[in-house]
């Protein structure tokens, strides 16, 4: 341990604790990050990564800390000025941006924080804010308000603004979760330079393929607590699970023949102007079919016509054999479609009401009693039946949503759909910042519920989660189913070769 | 052009709806279209664009106010007896003491929301009601007319006769108005303690976890509401010539309708000073039109009440979503 004082660290905590009410969040964690190193922080939803990051960037003051040192320098209170100024800068799960602000001051909003009066200068702000995006290689108008891009740009505008300011300590709270596999390729190329340049980069991913191919050494926490630090070097995917989760989990194709099951969804030449063309599908009853593909591909604009979120142009949909037209997204739901969207956190939830009113909110007409009020015991067993189902780790169901971690919100928006009772189940990138375990969990509810009839379109850029998954997977690309693959005689890497070609 | 349209939809929609109810009423009502009653519109909204550009921030920063008129009608009372017992002071003496006086109101407010965490309409409908009760508990309601010469001396910033022999005048309260819509705008849009406020009311968490000082926003955005007004109240007599304690009370609402149909979102991060002048002029010349064509004030209400719902009801609607549809298409 001689040599561990003479390495130099950006960061280190020794014995730091955290807890909301009666929720240990963080219990004696210590956390070392080298300087130049990319390390990852790993472990399940609700583990207390988010919390530890807030606590070095002094947005939660812990309970307890024998010490907290940025770049050698020890640290007794720390607010998020102060811990930029010393060259902390994040990338925030929650992306933690300004959707009513221009992209260009969401970059360089940070420059603009503190008392002492300056005066803003937009050309320079938009050159500045152009310069970083152009590192990134994407382009984007810089001028349009934040909330008219799509989620997967608003996590772009997150990491350019954590890159602006040129920081030695750069945490990134699952930034991939929102990306495509072009942008994930070149963050993760970006990581590495900012590492061979000693920037020290702390990177939180539930996609363990990534983790495992970027970081040198990852810390596993469980329920606040230290698993411990390992190296990744033969390190494998289904061993981190184990560290993270505590038990061993099971990952296997799992498709199956449906011959006699009746068609529950069809699709005919369905077409949208710009948007995907001549899309015949089907999806029988029971069936799990995987729509796999880059994102761009059209998948998701597919979902919005299945959902009556918009009028396709051409081609026609049947639900059940019965012609399916549907005018609203209602009237959709009434037809028994249910719609686990991409952006659910700034779509599904509403942030403020409680854990317990989110879950039922789209069933409330099923929880009347004959009074016509609604039955509060019968919510309440919904409510448990759900988070017991799904394992989202709450402290009371009655608590606000903006209290859970992030994974554990998305649990909740699927518990939210799959109490509607559909006939057909769209999730589109379900696992996205879920934990291994819960994705297994999630995975065996799926199957679950299509053992019992329900049909269910799985959209996902993640091939191993299609590949183990879905009975049938259609690859999708240029707004255009290309090709139907069977998982049992087709393997990852063939399937991810034919996508990414 | 197009991203003229975006950002300032609501901006472009008021302007043009505003246009055409000038030319309307430039057919229908003969005196409309005149310096005079040009002029006097300006005169009788200055005292409103005073306080809403003070609403505007407010509302930028996630809050809502409740209590500003009648802490206008506070500072008068409270002044016209201060300014005669040292004396009757002059104009300078007179900006300080209601201004600061008005800051100090708005403070209040500020303080009680961020120290007891309570929402900002709950305290402001206390204060208001607070400030009220005192007010007409010490003034007895009765009207102060004894007040320096200086504060209700006639002073133009802009004269005219015409033919006729009309006078046509802009009073100093339109220059201070003036002075206050520019200040502001400076405030909110050149400032980084101005664009800060947009944050906190846009997202206030993601504010705090970028190191915005919650407590100095609403300090700010409620003192600046009471520095504005501190203004108003101060202008007011000017016009009246007299300190009427329950004037201004109930003129909170007509502000804020004028400012959130200017496109001010309750719920913080999105307000333009040019919206919140429109909206402003589009109360203010509604109101001029109807009377001018001998329609009862209570049409005016109704027309005020419907124009706000079509304003927020039609915002969802991306204009300029619409025409790049359109483009696409063709
Ligand atoms: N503001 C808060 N109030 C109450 N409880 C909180 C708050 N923030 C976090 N928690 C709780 O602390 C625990 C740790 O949360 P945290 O957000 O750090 O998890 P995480 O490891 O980031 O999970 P995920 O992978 O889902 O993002 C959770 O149980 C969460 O419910
Ligand atoms: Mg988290």
């Amino acid at each position: 341990m001689t040599t561990a004082s003479a390495e130099r660290f950006a960061l280190r905590l020794h014995k730091v604790s955290k807890a909301f009410g009666g929720v240990q969040a963080l219990n004696k964690v210590d956390f070392e990050v080298r300087a130049g190193e990319v390390h990852c922080l790993a472990g399940e939803n609700g583990c207390g990564k988010s919390t530890l990051i807030k606590v070095v960037t002094g947005v939660h003051r812990p309970e307890s800390a024998d010490l907290i040192e940025l770049f050698g320098q020890r640290i007794d209170r720390i607010t998020p000025v102060q811990a930029r100024e010393l060259g902390v800068s994040v990338i925030w799960q929650d992306l933690a941006l300004f959707p009513h602000m221009s992209v260009a001051e969401n970059i360089a909003f940070d420059d603009l924080v503190g008392l002492r009066p300056k005066s803003v200068r937009y050309g320079e702000m938009t050159t500045r804010a152009g310069k970083v995006l152009e590192r990134l290689g994407v382009r984007m108008e810089l001028g349009a308000p934040l909330h008219s891009l799509p989620i997967a740009q608003r996590q772009v505008v997150a990491i350019a603004r954590a890159l602006m300011n040129d920081a030695k300590l750069i945490f990134m709270d699952e930034p991939t979760a929102s990306l495509t596999q072009s942008e994930t390729d070149r963050l993760l190329d970006i990581v590495r330079k900012l590492s061979a340049q000693g920037v020290a980069i702390v990177f939180v991913s539930h996609r363990l393929a990534e983790v495992l191919e970027i970081a040198e050494r990852v810390t596993v926490v469980r329920d606040g607590n230290l698993v411990g630090v390992y190296p990744t070097e033969g390190m494998t995917q289904a061993r981190l699970g184990e560290l993270m989760t505590g038990h061993h989990i099971e990952n296997d194709v799992s498709a199956r023949d449906l011959p006699d099951a009746p068609v529950a969804f069809q699709a005919r030449g369905l077409s949208r102007h710009g948007e995907f063309h001549d899309v015949d599908l089907t999806i029988k009853a029971g069936e799990v079919v995987g729509l796999t593909g880059l994102i761009g591909a059209g998948r998701t604009e597919l979902a919005h016509v299945m959902m009556g979120m918009r009028r396709a142009d051409s081609g026609d949909m049947q639900l059940n054999g019965a012609p399916y037209r549907p005018k609203s997204v209602r009237a959709a739901i009434e037809q028994g479609m249910a719609y686990v969207s991409e952006d659910r956190l700034s779509l599904g939830l509403l942030q403020k009401q409680s854990i317990a009113d989110n879950t039922v909110i789209s069933v409330l007409r099923k929880l009347t009693s004959v009074t016509g009020l609604i039955s509060e015991s019968r919510k309440a067993d919904l409510v448990r039946h759900w988070i017991k189902e799904l394992g989202v780790k709450i402290g009371a169901p009655e608590d606000p949503i903006s209290t859970l971690s992030g994974g554990n919100q998305q649990k909740v928006v699927l518990a939210k759909w799959l109490a509607t009772d559909p006939k057909l189940l769209i999730l589109d990138s379900p696992t996205v910042g879920v934990d291994v375990g819960a994705r297994a969990g999630i995975f065996r509810i799926v199957r679950q519920l299509a053992d019992e009839g329900l049909a269910i379109l799985l959209i996902s850029d993640e091939v191993t989660e299609v590949m183990h998954n879905s009975d049938r997977i259609l690859h999708m690309a240029d707004g255009r189913i290309q090709q139907e693959y069977d998982p049992r005689t087709i393997s990852v890497p063939q399937l991810e070769e034919r996508i990414y070609a | 052009m197009r991203d003229l349209m975006k950002s300032y939809t609501i901006e472009v929609r008021l302007a043009v709806v505003l246009a055409l109810i000038c030319v309307g009423l430039s057919i229908a009502a003969p005196q409309f279209a005149t310096l005079p009653n040009a002029t006097s519109l300006l005169n009788n909204s200055a005292v409103n664009l005073i306080w809403a550009v003070g609403l505007l921030v407010v509302l930028i920063a996630g809050g809502i106010d409740i209590s500003f008129a009648v802490a206008s009608s506070v500072v008068q009372y409270v002044a016209a007896k201060m300014l005669m017992a040292v004396g009757g002071g002059n104009w300078v003496l007179g900006f300080l003491f209601c201004g600061s006086l008005g800051i100090l109101l708005g403070l209040l407010n500020a303080w009680l929301i961020h120290g007891f965490r309570i929402i900002s309409i709950v305290v402001t409908i206390a204060t208001f009601n607070a400030f009220f009760g005192l007010l007409m508990f010490f003034s007895g309601g009765r009207n102060i007319y004894n007040l320096p010469d200086w504060w209700t001396a006639r002073i133009f910033i802009f004269e005219h006769e015409n033919a006729q022999g009309v006078w046509s005048e802009l009073t100093l309260s339109v220059a201070v108005m003036i002075g206050c819509v520019v200040a502001t705008w400076a405030l909110i849009r050149r400032t980084n303690i101005g664009r800060q406020l947009y944050a906190f009311g846009d997202n206030p968490e993601g504010a705090r976890r970028a190191g915005v000082n919650i407590a100095v926003m609403q300090g700010v955005a409620f003192g600046w509401m009471g520095l504005m007004a501190g203004i108003a109240g101060l202008c007011q007599v000017n016009i009246v010539k007299e300190v009427v304690p329950n004037a201004l009370y109930g003129r909170e609402l007509d502000v804020l309708a004028a400012v959130v149909l200017g496109g001010a979102r309750l719920g913080g991060g999105k307000g333009t000073i040019l919206g919140c002048v429109l909206g402003v002029m589009f109360v203010a010349i509604t109101q001029n039109g109807l009377n001018l064509l001998g329609v009862s004030p209570f049409a005016f209400q109704m027309i005020i009440g419907a124009a706000i719902l079509i304003a927020i009801s039609t915002s969802n609607i991306d204009l300029s979503q619409v025409l790049r549809k359109k483009e696409v298409r063709s």
